[in-house]
């Protein structure tokens, strides 16, 4: 019995082990001195652990049933590692030339995703805390790693006393759930619930999605971003930006699916809320931001509002919806920050977003990389897969009778394009100034012309993700 | 379901208690109190003599891991303490967890040894 059970967990197994050998490893050899080493030797560990966990199939429940290995969890899985994995490569060498490569940092993210990993399999309130503890306790670190700068420490704290609260407020429905259920598991609490919540149990319902909506940085609950986004190592808001997003969600659609799955017009409209109000927040708050950083936050914010569109529909195609949204929005962010890492003037990053005016002249080629990943990024009516990404999820809302919803995504959308169209203005037709590094070494260049490339080429099939989503989402909602 | 929130009534009249009491030593506290302070009796005091300096003073970092160590210990063993009284009931599964929670536990406590976080120079 247990034999079976860890067989199904085996790739966090391996995963956490992994972990916990390079950190005992890094300690006792050369400590900082083979971070590079752990970086690499952690990146293809979290690679391989992707390819097997693709290689699954069927659903394994595990644990009496706090743990599922499904095909929408084996979905997420994989894109939280590979985009871990990748982050993990393209940060190296910027992280070792401002002399912060500690060992500790592979580690502490393998340890993230590992947590990510259990966030995405939960099937009981547990098993979803400790998941997400694990995860958050590893990037409040990795978010300080800089521990002489002042901004960094200070985006660590806040990130971490935010955090804390979120993590309270969820543990609070997470306890108001159980005291009006009876059980923690989801499969338990559908049936408790039934199609009708009682007023105690919908307290618990608020309670969670307040939880979880800080944790996708959703508004109002996304305060805390832009000022970490900002204090945080470039690298670290790489990886804070991308697969940490991509675990929350789907956390929040197996809560809601499988959990408050008969009660949907109940938590529908507290999505449908959270989603306007996170695309406008996001596309007008991001307006007047000059510092790339805190613009990518607000974009991210943004991005989280029509991720939730998705979520909102509370279909199974707003799921798939939501997962294609997701990885399109991952692989665009990913572009981003190797172009983000990649800036700097006589060897100090810039992140002021001024330093790209006529950037076209001096690199005519990565200009038009980051042209593409903003046009996608902005996702208004080009032949981008940013744009696909929106249709999908403006499509679920529609389907769902929700056009007010769609209408409203649109607009937000046409807002938030002016903040990306401006930067390319920048770049074509900006003042002449002093121009940035051509820095950057070969694999931010790879990485961002390749994230370029996806958006463009993928716009023929998507590479096929789209029966494979549809399958994942499937899977999550019956 | 009444009878289920009736058990829960000691409990709110204690919070009510609790509450108006904190309340009321609060408010008495400022109402009722003679106030007439002097520079002597406001300033810090320490043991008898003047004070040598702020008492917001920097701590260093160390208090804080071995504190931090001592509650993760401190954790250990209350989990222990259950274990062991059960431990005759117990399928092998529950005493292999422990085990694992123990390497795993010693493991952190290996790395901050070796990154020299215990020693006092």
């Amino acid at each position: 019995m247990i034999a079976q059970d860890l067989q199904v967990i085996l790739p966090e197994i391996a995963l956490a082990v992994y972990a916990i050998v390079a950190l005992l490893a890094g300690v006792y050899t050369g400590k900082d001195k083979s971070a590079a080493m752990i970086v690499w030797i952690t990146a293809a560990v979290m690679a391989v652990i992707g390819l097997w966990i693709a290689t699954g199939s069927g659903t394994n429940a595990a644990f009496g049933g706090s743990f599922v290995d499904d095909s929408f969890a084996r979905f997420c899985k994989v894109i939280i590692l590979f985009s871990g994995a990748v982050v993990l490569v393209m940060t190296q060498d910027y992280m070792a030339r401002r002399g912060i490569l500690r060992f500790e940092y592979p580690v502490l993210v393998a340890l993230a995703t590992v947590g990510m990993m259990f966030m995405v399999s939960a099937e009981d309130l547990l098993v979803l805390y400790m998941g997400l503890e694990l995860q958050s306790l590893s990037l409040y670190v990795v978010t300080s790693l800089r521990r002489d700068s002042v901004k960094s420490t200070e985006a660590g704290l806040k990130y971490f006393i935010l955090g804390a609260l979120s993590s309270g407020m969820l543990l609070y429905g997470a306890s108001l759930t159980y005291g009006y259920t009876g059980t923690i598991l989801f499969s338990g609490i559908i049936e408790a619930a039934g199609d009708d919540v009682s007023i105690g149990l919908l307290f618990g319902l608020v309670f969670l999605i307040a939880g979880f909506a800080f944790k996708v940085s959703a508004a109002p609950f996304h305060m805390w971003t832009p000022d970490v986004y900002e204090g945080a190592p470039t690298p670290v808001t790489a990886f804070l930006s991308t697969a940490p997003k991509m675990a929350a969600l789907a956390l929040m659609a197996r809560v809601l699916h499988e959990g408050f799955g008969g009660v949907i017009s109940d938590w529908q409209q507290i999505l449908a809320f959270l989603s306007v109000l996170s695309m406008f927040v996001g596309a007008i708050a991001a307006i007047g931001q000059t510092n790339i950083k805190r613009l990518m936050a607000y974009s991210s914010i943004s991005h989280m509002g029509f991720a939730l569109m998705g979520l909102a529909a509370g279909t199974t195609f707003g799921v798939e919806a939501m997962l294609i949204y997701m990885v399109i929005y991952i692989t665009m962010n990913v572009g981003m920050f190797a172009f983000i890492l990649s800036m700097e003037k006589d060897g100090v990053p810039v992140t002021d977003i001024g330093a790209l005016h006529m950037y076209s002249k001096h690199e005519p080629l990565r200009a038009l990389a980051l042209l593409v990943l903003l046009f996608s990024l902005a996702g208004v009516a080009a032949p981008m897969l940013g744009f696909f990404g929106k249709f999908y999820v403006l499509r679920a809302a529609v389907e769902a009778g929700m056009t007010w919803l769609a209408v409203a995504g649109v607009i937000a959308a046409v807002i938030g394009a002016f903040y990306y169209i401006r930067i390319v203005y920048y770049m074509y037709f900006g003042q002449d100034r002093e121009p940035l590094d051509a820095g950057g070494g070969p694999i931010l260049w790879v990485v961002l012309m390749g994230s370029a490339l996806i958006m463009i080429v993928g716009v023929i099939n998507m590479f096929g993700m789209e029966p494979v989503a549809a399958a994942a989402a499937a899977a999550l909602v019956n | 379901m009444q009878d289920f929130l009736r058990e829960y009534l000691p409990i709110l009249i204690f919070l009510g208690l609790a509450i108006a009491l904190g309340g009321i030593l609060i408010i008495a506290a400022a109402v009722i109190a003679v106030r007439n302070p002097d520079p002597e009796k406001v300033s810090a005091y320490e043991c008898g003599f003047n004070a040598f300096d702020d008492a917001r003073m920097k701590f260093d970092v160390r208090f804080y891991l071995v504190s931090i160590l001592f509650i993760i210990f401190d954790l250990e063993v209350a989990f222990l303490f259950p274990w062991a009284v059960a431990f005759g009931d117990m399928s092998m599964t529950a005493f292999w967890s422990m085990m694992v929670f123990l390497t795993v536990l010693t493991a952190g406590f290996a790395y901050e040894w070796k990154k020299g976080a215990l020693e006092w120079q």
